[in-house]
Order: C-alpha cells, then structure tokens, then sequence
C-alpha cells in the first residue's frame, strides 16, 4: 500500500484495504506508468476535448451574451427561471420526474412478478423489451400514429370510440332537425323530436328530418322504408331530402334513406314506456307496447355530436401522451432488470414465510418488495436521469403548434442554440442548468461505486 | 438444513389441507386472469409497431381513409410502392450514412476503450483509482452540454458537417460507459494468467491483444452491440452536427416530420426501414444485449 501514490482517493481511510488496491501487489513485473499513458491518452485525449472541456467551456459561455462578446453574469440563469416559456419546459420536466419514473418502475416490477406466472415469459419478455432496440425517432412516428385525432386513422382514439360506442348506441346526428313550418308532422322539442299528433299502433309514424351532411351520413344507411312490416307501434326516421331537389316534403322518395342507430322512445304522460332503435331502412318498431296513443319522440341524445375519442396531441394532453410512449419504450428495461434481482432472490425465504401461514400479499410486500429495493432503485434512478434528458419522444410526437406546451428543457436548449433561437448564452446555460439537474444523481453514482469497490 | 426439511414437510400435513386446495384452485383462476393480462399487455406492446409496418405498405390516400387495422379485411391493399418511392427520393444516401457513421463509432469505441479499461484493471499508476472514479462520473453526462462547444470548435477546425465529426461525437460520450463496463469485466481475468505473460516477458500490448481481448469477448459483444445500436438510433447528435450530404436516417425522417400527415408514405416505410436492422440485431443477440444493459446499470 505504501508505494502507491493515488492521492486523495487512496482508499485506506478506514483501514480496510480494497481488494481492487491489493491486485497492483501481486505484479512485481507490472509495466511502468508510461506504458499505462500510452494505454490511457487516446480517450484521454477524446474524453479531455470531447467532453471535459465542453463542460468548462459551457459554464463560461452561460455567462455571456447571445453573441458570446458582452459579459452578462447570471443573466442568462435568471431568464431560465422568468422567462415563460422556460418555465413550462422546467414545469413539464418536473411533471416528467414526478410520474414517469414511478409508472416505469411499478410496471417493470408488475410485469417480472406476473411473467413467473406463465409459460410464455421468454415471449413476453421479447415483446415488451423489444422497443429498447427501436429508436426513439421510430418511436415517435409510431405513436404519432397511435395517437392521430381521426378514430379512423389513430389506434387510440380507435380503441376509445369503439369501447364508448358498446356502452352508448347513439348514432350521432348534430345537425339533424326537422323541417320548419305546420306541413312537417314532427317539431322539436326538448333538445330533441317529437311527433305534433299522438300515435297508435297501425298506423305508420313518419319523422322525416333535415340538415344531415353528407359526410356525417351513416355508412351503413339503406333506402328509407316508408310502410315498416304491420304490427305495434312502428315507423320511420329518415332523411327526407332527395339531391336535385325533386321529391315530396314529408314523404318517403325512392333516393331517400333511413337514419340507422337513431333511438326511439315512446311517451305516455311523461313517462317513456318503450325504447327502441332504427334499422339501417330507418324502421322502428315498439314490440310488446300496451294499445293506446303515444307521444313518438327521438331524444336529445340522438343529436349530439359522436364520440370521436381524445386529443391526444392537444395541449392538454400532449405531455401524458408523449409519457405513455416514454413508457411503452423503457417498461422492458425495467422489466429485464427487475426480473433478474427476483430470480436472485432466494426462494427458501419466501417458501419458509408462505408455509409460516403468510399471504401473497404479505410475502410480496414485507420479503420480495425490500429484497428488490435495490434494484428498484437503479431502476427508478435511470429513469429519472432519462425523464430529465428527454428530447426525442416530444421533439418527434408533439405537433409545431403544440411544442410550446409540450417542450421540455433538453428540447428547448437545442432550440434556442440551434433550432431558430440562436442564442447560445441562453442554450449554454441550460446545458449547465441540465448538468447540475443529473449532479446528484453522479455523485450517488460514484459514491455507491466507490462504496461497492471497497 | 435436515431439521428445516423436516419442519417444512410437518408443517405442510399439518397445516389444513383444506386450505391448501382453496388456494391451488384461486391459483387456477388466478392463473387464467393472470394469461389473459399478459395477452392483453403483450399486445398493447406490440400492435402499435405492427401499426407501423401495415401503414407503410398502404398508398398515403389509403391510409387517410380508413385506419391500418381494416387490413385484416382487405389484405390485397398492400403494396410495396412506399419503400420504391423511398428508395427513389436519395433515402439510400443517409442509410449508407447511418452505417457510416455507425460501424467506425463501435470499433473506434470498442478497441480505444478496452485499452483504457485494461491499463484500469490491469496496470499500476498514479492517481488510477481518481481518474477511473472521473469516467463513473462522466457515465452521465449529459450530451446537451457538449453540444454548443463542439459545434464552435467544429467551426473553428472545418469539421462541421463531416461524418467524422459526428463519428467522433459518439465515440467519446460512449466511452465512459465502454470503459467502465471492460473494465469491471477485465477485473475478473484471473491473475495468474496475465502474471505467467509478464514473467514470460510478453509485452503489455501483446498480453492486452491476445489474452486480455480475446477473453474479454463476451463484454465486448455486449458493448458493441449497445453501442451500434446507441450510434444507429441516435438523433440528437446528427440533428447538430451532421449536414444533408452526411445525415443518417434519423435527420433525414425528422427533416420530414413537418408535414406528417402528407408525408405518412415515407415516415413509415423510413421508420421502419431504420429498425429493421436494430430489431434483427435485437432478436439475434438479445442475451448480449441483456448483459450489457445490466452491467452498465451501474448495479
């Protein structure tokens, strides 16, 4: 130990000898320390140029002006922390750091627990590890995808519409109405149609409607039907307007079409006695409707916009769109890390405490869960190093018109020195305002490592 | 350990054996609950990449009609039109760029840092254990603060805009990682091998290239693989330094972001053309890929 000259990091303080320090000992024939520099100088010399002086050469240029020539002191760290736009880059990296680390990691542990569950782990494990291979670029154009506002278009919107669509069957019709004036046998009424006269079974109710645009014209319309099969109450909604202007008010022309999925309801005193729905012929028909006359109404809910989903590439919900592609791209990474600190977890332990009467639940949270918190935490402390360093994923998903509200602090750096803003005071302080944002997490780093050496 | 058998069993007769069938059948159900999540998880991960695979073999006026999904219905709108037209727009240019940048990157990193991580492990100097401690800090650098030093000083030497400019780039923000992963690697070679080489007289560079380097091949597969794809996916770096002559894939897609709705033909089939190749090295070598990931996790 004597010999050696490590400086302040010789590691004796307290006594111990690292085995790392022993290994020199046994080389009586070990080279000299010229060989060592020859071994050392390219990256050195790559290292030295590439990265330690740019961390030197940012901190001075943060001190100056857009030009570079007219010192400015901390100017540059007060606009960082006033500047508005700034502070919605600071504000969305501190939505970043708080959520997605925590989703990351409770997903990752999620899925390596239940992965020993089944027989196909090697499967899945490829499956959801798989976008760690794809870049981020690639990534971005796969969720722009994912998240495009047209369900017809977006998988997201796709998914939502369709879910929405099985618990409500309302068509949609937003622009439906009746015709003005007495000729026309319904009016509106409640936000919605009503028919003007009581209805019997027999006799055909007809609600002819107007306003419909084409491109809001159900697909799956087919030519109106005007004498529905006899028997109930029963009719016909349909869009009583035949292009060229031919055919007759408020009766059923041969080019006209029924209105599918409109909901029927039949009224009695204010009470709904029945509901039914239109066939894609427009028909309608209460079955099992006591004799009597009937209010025949279409309520409000037929004329509400369809569901057509979430803006997902909105303002306000870019930043948890662009998070939920965070997550879809590192789940795996947490995942493969997360199953190799359960596999080293000793099974005895976990059998002795389940036979000793513990529940699942007992044993995952007070044995398996502290056995991990060591993995947990380098997984949680990657992905905050990564949130911090986010760029890719909002600078490709985000729109132009929303990056503003989606921007975050490595993006904007890179706009203002290089993307437009060309002041390289301002992107040079954020580059050091990045820098000390990851210190602690280097600190930890070299501490733990020094730590682990010993 | 014979005793603790013992109890084990003792306790499982003893205990209810009621119980234990109760448990066994919710485990059953569990388990078929537990199938049908992981299916469902399974595919959230992977549909939308299949997504992107089906967009890019349909005509743009397809594709602003209906969404990919309707494929399963109408499997004959498939086409490969998108990847001639790509080809045809000069997209050829910046893939032959993206290895060109890719390929010198992994080797200059993988040999310049196993010498390193050889003279850490192996080699008595001065002030080791200091500079070694400096790599670990430099594991997390940040790139962004690198960015506007180098572009000035690319300026300054007429760099800027070459591909060994970028080249460059990568190979020293990668080589903390690559140091410090051979490094704990190297570590591990026995000693005596490398004692029985000095006593023989063998020189160091011969010892590092026939004893050191060969042995360390599973680390060094595990950082080359991590390395091209880090340098292959990369955007960030490209985005700053490299010109419309040297620009890899990523630039070349991001430059048509702008207009993504009109231009979905050649985001798609380039998305996917730039991870084909990442995805082939994935499924070939995903246990090196696994093993370099852990390690320079910094456990």
């Amino acid at each position: 130990m004597t010999e050696r000259l490590d400086g302040p990091q010789a590691p004796s303080q307290d006594g111990a000898p690292s085995p790392r320090a022993d290994t020199p000992k046994k080389f009586r024939l070990g080279p000299s320390p010229a060989i060592a520099i020859v071994f050392l100088l390219p990256a050195a010399i790559l290292l030295g140029i590439w990265v330690v002086y740019p961390i030197v050469y940012s901190i001075f240029r943060s001190l100056f002006d857009a030009s570079g020539s007219v010192f400015v002191g901390v100017e540059n760290f007060t606009t960082i922390f006033t500047d508005r736009g700034t502070l919605v880059t600071i504000r969305n990296n501190l939505i970043w750091v708080i959520v997605a680390p925590i989703l990351v990691t409770v997903l990752g542990l999620l899925f390596a627990v239940l992965t020993e569950r089944i027989k196909w782990s090697t499967a899945f494990k490829l499956i959801v590890f798989m976008p760690m291979a794809v870049s981020l670029m690639a990534a971005g154009v796969i969720f722009r995808l994912v998240y495009e506002q047209d369900p017809d278009k977006g998988l997201a919107n796709a998914v939502l519409t369709t879910v929405n669509d099985t618990f409500s069957s309302s068509q949609g019709y937003p622009d439906a109405r009746p015709r003005e004036g007495d000729a026309s046998p319904v009016a509106a009424k409640d936000g919605g149609v009503a028919t003007k006269q009581p209805a019997q079974a027999g006799q055909p109710v007809l609600i002819p409607l107007v306003g419909i645009k084409a491109n809001t014209m159900p697909t799956n319309a087919a030519p109106a039907l005007a004498n529905p099969p006899p028997g109930g109450l029963s009719g016909t909604v349909w869009f009583d307007f035949t292009p060229g202007g031919q055919g007759t008010s408020g009766a059923v022309d041969p080019q006209e079409k029924g209105l599918p999925g409109m909901t029927v309801e039949a009224v009695k005193d204010g009470q709904v006695a029945a509901t039914t729905t239109t066939a894609a012929n427009g028909t309608f028909r209460f079955d099992g409707l006591a004799a009597g006359s009937y209010e025949v109404r279409l309520p409000q809910t037929n004329f509400t916009a369809p569901y057509r989903g979430l803006n997902w590439l909105g303002e306000a919900l870019i930043t948890p769109a662009i998070i939920g592609a965070f997550i879809w791209v590192w789940a795996g990474f947490a995942m493969v890390l997360i199953s190799a600190g359960l596999a080293a977890i000793p099974r005895d332990s976990l059998e002795a405490a389940r036979i000793d009467g513990a529940t699942e639940w007992q044993v995952f949270r007070k044995i398996t869960i502290p056995l991990l918190s060591p993995v947990l935490l380098v997984v949680f402390v990657t992905m905050i190093i990564n949130t911090l360093k986010v760029f890719d994923l909002v600078f490709i998903i985000a729109p132009a018109s929303v990056q503003p509200q989606s921007n975050v602090i490595a993006l904007e750096m890179w706009r203002v020195s290089f993307g437009g803003g060309n002041n390289q005071g301002l992107g040079s302080a954020l580059a050091v305002f990045l820098l000390i944002l990851v210190l602690p997490f280097m600190i930890m780093n070299v501490r733990r490592f020094r730590r682990e050496e010993r | 350990m014979a005793t603790a058998t013992a109890t084990v069993e003792r306790g499982v007769h003893a205990g209810a054996p009621k119980r234990g069938l109760l448990s066994r059948g919710v485990d059953k159900l569990g388990g078929g609950a537990v199938q049908v999540v992981m299916i469902l998880i399974g595919l959230f991960w992977l549909v939308p990449t299949l997504g992107l695979l089906v967009v890019s073999m349909r005509s743009v006026a397809v594709n602003n009609a209906e969404g990919w999904w309707t494929i399963f219905t109408k499997p004959a709108e498939l086409t490969l039109a998108n990847y001639s037209n790509l080809l045809a727009t000069g997209f050829t240019a910046s893939f032959w760029n993206t290895i060109a940048i890719t390929v010198p990157t992994t080797i200059l990193v993988i040999g310049i840092a196993a010498m390193a991580a050889y003279a850490f492990a192996w080699m008595d100097f001065p002030g080791r254990d200091l500079l070694f401690l400096i790599v670990v800090g430099l594991l997390i650098v940040p790139i962004q603060v690198a960015l506007i030093p180098m572009a000035s000083f690319y300026g300054g030497t007429g760099m800027f805009g070459s591909i060994p400019s970028v080249v460059l780039f990568h190979v020293a923000f990668g080589l903390p990682f690559a140091i410090f992963l051979l490094r704990n690697f190297f570590v591990g070679i026995p000693a005596s091998l490398l004692e029985a080489a000095r006593m023989d007289g063998a020189p160091e560079w011969k010892i590092f290239a026939s004893i050191v380097f060969p042995l360390g091949k599973p680390a060094i597969a595990s950082l080359g693989i991590f390395q091209f794809l880090w340098v292959w996916n990369d955007m960030l770096i490209a985005l700053v330094f490299a010109n419309p002559d040297s620009q890899p894939m990523t630039k070349a897609l991001q430059s048509q972001m702008r207009q993504f709705g009109n231009n979905i033909d050649i985001l798609s089939s380039g998305a996917f053309l730039s991870l084909i190749i990442p995805l082939i090295l994935f499924f070939a070598f995903q246990r090196y890929f696994v093993q370099g990931m852990m390690a320079g996790s910094v456990k």
